[in-house]
């Protein structure tokens, strides 16, 4: 069970094919009434049945946060992921009933900085959108700067470029276009703060520039949600309820503690809040942390484990829980 | 009941007519579910509670609530800096307005009522009076900040926090009714900064645990928390800044007056997600009980008797009353047969 908030029964009204990867949909409440409010950046977690496995994603709000009659998402497909994902491509259509979060924000906007300067790639643009409809409300100052495959995979371009004309910059990787980040980052006004959401590669490598040119670390954000990746089945001993489960292949340790009717806490099983942090009572084996959450001491020291992304190659993993 | 014969006329300063009525003594918040004292990581959900009770609803109106707003504005005159925002906090401060105001509307419609068309927001507050039609989020239609205008009409101080850098900021409050700390010196300051001078808690890890689990606090799942102190006289405007004006008060408490003078003052403090400004605010609200009102609980005046004569000397000297602690203690005594109490803090019925 998540911390705190009840869940909200949704209703899907809209199911759009954006491009040949990305679909969007749309969410209100089955009773009719508001959605929460919620603040640009912010995620739900969607509930599937997918075939009798529960799987929770997170996906970012993207709709403007001031539009309190529902809430879009944009799903990008992964073929090689667990399901999710192609479950919300094949399964998800107008008038199916589902369980979505309260709305999370583990990647707010910093409401002082002078400019808000924003760096997408594919997918994430997503909490951008919902950011910018608030900060342009807000009549804030910012600027996009949008990197995609190609012009038919950068989802929402034109439609941005029409609505924030040369606020938005885009590029697109198959005409050899890329950000000049270093020349950009060094341009800026002081009191500019500087968001990135996107692939690993391209966060780590903004960050980085960051850092070399003496941005101060407190206005730096970042946001990556991690899939839990698919790996080998292992089993786990939980040491507070007695069992002994099986993880499997295309299941997280999260998962399973839950198919097994074991309540662990979460808010992003995306190994970026820190809620489902588990002691470790005894590791025979090797942890795969792939949290952002636990520091590399931390993680070398096998004592404690991110069940939502983490997994384990061993003989035996005892967990307090 | 007409307005008039529930809310109490009188006052918080000077000649002191507060007084609870037997039901307020009743539904007193009783800070205590045992007979000793420690701090600790004391948070629950703050859902609804029992009927009657200060938990009833999301937030407490009760018989002090115009006298309290009356107070409220007065200590303002004297010194408008006990309400503060910073400039990025005013989105706060209407996420704030909308809580209260639709929380009012919904738990006491007999009092408030709020209507929407669209942004078009029409309130109505009858026990003080007012009746004014605003733009939401557009400040320059109120004659206050979002905060400032809200927290007029609504008991207990209350400080909005931002968030960022996996920490919480003080940036904005409006703070009348509070246990000697000071909105104008803290403001700006991160959780651990703004409670240093709390002993104890931080060897105890309590702040570390305490500030992990706000980061995760989510919209729609509120806490809430007790906190307690000492209070001569029943004086809501116990601030740093007024200090010479009732810090000597301490040293007039005899054993004659002291079951009138010396009043439990408890916080009921909650949490709440903020939806658009992802902050988090924090409402503190104050009931003050005298000695000789408490005592009528028989198992509240056993139990604060031992409370108060166990509690480590650091937390009765940060809490400014070691001094009279030994009058407290003789007092209470003669109502503390010894007898077992029972658990949790709700009076034996
Ligand atoms: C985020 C909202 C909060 C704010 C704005 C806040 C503010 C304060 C302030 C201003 C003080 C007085 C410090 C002084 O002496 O100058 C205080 C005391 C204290 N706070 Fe907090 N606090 C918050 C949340 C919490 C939470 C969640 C805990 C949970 C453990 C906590 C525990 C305490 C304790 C134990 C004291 C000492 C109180 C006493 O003994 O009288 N606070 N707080
Ligand atoms: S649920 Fe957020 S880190 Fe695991």
């Amino acid at each position: 069970m998540s911390v705190g908030a009840a869940k909200i029964p949704v209703v899907v009204t809209e199911v759009v094919e954006v491009n040949s990867l990305i679909k969007r949909f749309r969410f209100v409440r089955e009773d009719g009434g508001q959605m929460p409010g919620f603040s640009g950046g912010a995620h739900t977690v969607v509930e599937m049945d997918d075939a009798g496995t529960r799987r929770l994603n997170p996906y970012s709000l993207m709709s403007d946060p001031g539009d309190r009659s529902g809430y879009e998402i944009s799903v990008r497909r992964d073929d090689t992921g667990r399901g999710g994902s192609a479950y919300m491509h094949r399964e998800v259509r107008p008038g199916m009933k589902m369980l979505i979060s309260p709305p999370v924000n583990l990647f707010g906007l910093d409401l002082r900085a002078k400019k808000h300067l924003m760096i997408a790639g594919g997918i994430g643009i997503t909490p951008f959108l919902a950011q910018m409809a608030q900060l342009d409300a807000m009549g804030a100052r910012f600027e996009l700067h949008y990197a995609a495959r190609d012009r038919e995979l950068g989802a929402y371009m034109p439609e941005l470029s029409a609505r924030y004309g040369d606020r938005v910059h885009r590029y697109y990787d198959a005409e050899g276009q890329a950000i000049d980040l270093t020349t950009l980052l060094a341009g800026q006004p002081l009191g500019t703060h500087l968001y990135v959401c996107g692939p690993k590669g391209m966060i780590g490598w903004v960050l980085k520039t960051a850092a070399d040119l003496g941005w101060p670390a407190g206005a730096v954000h970042s946001e990556e949600f991690l899939a839990p990746p698919v790996g080998v089945p292992f089993t786990v001993e939980l040491a507070a309820s007695g069992k002994t489960i099986t993880v499997g292949a295309a299941q997280s340790l999260l998962e399973a503690i839950e198919a097994a009717g074991v309540d662990a806490p979460y808010l992003c099983r995306g190994g970026a809040c820190g809620q489902c942090e588990t002691h470790v009572i005894a590791c025979e084996g090797e942890i795969e942390h792939n949290d952002h959450w636990l520091t590399d001491d931390q993680k070398a020291g096998c004592r404690h484990i991110m069940p939502c992304v983490s997994r384990f190659k061993g003989a035996k993993l005892v967990l307090e829980r | 009941m007409s307005l008039d014969d529930f809310f109490h006329d009188e006052t918080f300063f000077g000649d002191y007519t507060f007084k609870n009525s037997p039901r307020a003594i009743k539904r007193f918040p009783f800070p205590f579910p045992e007979d000793d004292y420690m701090y600790s990581v004391n948070m629950e959900p703050h859902v609804p509670g029992r009927p009657g009770s200060v938990f009833e609803h999301t937030f407490d109106v009760d018989e002090h609530y115009v006298a309290e707003m009356r107070d409220r504005a007065r200590v303002l005159r004297d010194d408008p800096l006990r309400c503060q925002s910073l400039p990025h906090m005013t989105l706060a401060g209407w996420d704030l307005l909308e809580l209260i105001m639709e929380s009012f509307a919904r738990d006491y419609p007999q009092w408030f009522s709020l209507t929407k068309n669209g942004n078009q927001w029409h309130w109505i507050n009858r026990p003080l009076n007012i009746d004014q039609k605003f733009t939401f989020l557009d400040e320059s239609t109120l004659p206050y900040g979002p905060m400032e205008y809200i927290t007029r009409q609504a008991q207990g101080d209350f400080t909005l926090q931002d968030q960022r850098n996996d920490n919480l900021w003080i940036e904005a409050g409006m703070v009348t009714t509070q246990a000697d700390w000071s909105l104008d010196f803290d403001i700006g300051m991160s959780f651990h900064e703004w409670h240093a001078p709390v002993p104890k808690a931080h060897e105890m890890g309590v702040f570390d645990r305490a500030l992990k689990f706000l980061l995760q606090l989510q919209h729609g799942a509120p806490v809430r928390r007790f906190n307690w102190t000492m209070t001569v006289d029943p004086l809501l405007d116990t601030s740093p800044e007024n200090y010479p004006k009732w810090g000597p008060g301490k040293t007039t408490l005899t054993k004659e007056n002291i079951g009138q003078r010396q009043h439990l003052r408890v916080e009921l403090q909650t949490l709440f997600r903020l939806p658009r400004s992802n902050a988090i605010a924090f409402p503190i609200r104050c009931y003050l009980c005298s000695f000789e009102d408490l005592v009528t609980q028989p198992k509240w005046a056993r139990r604060l008797h031992r409370v108060v004569r166990d509690l480590p000397d650091e937390l009765a000297t940060y809490k400014g009353f070691i001094r009279n602690r030994p009058l407290m203690v003789d007092y209470l005594s003669q109502f503390d047969d010894g007898a077992p109490t029972s658990p949790g803090w709700w009076p034996d019925e």
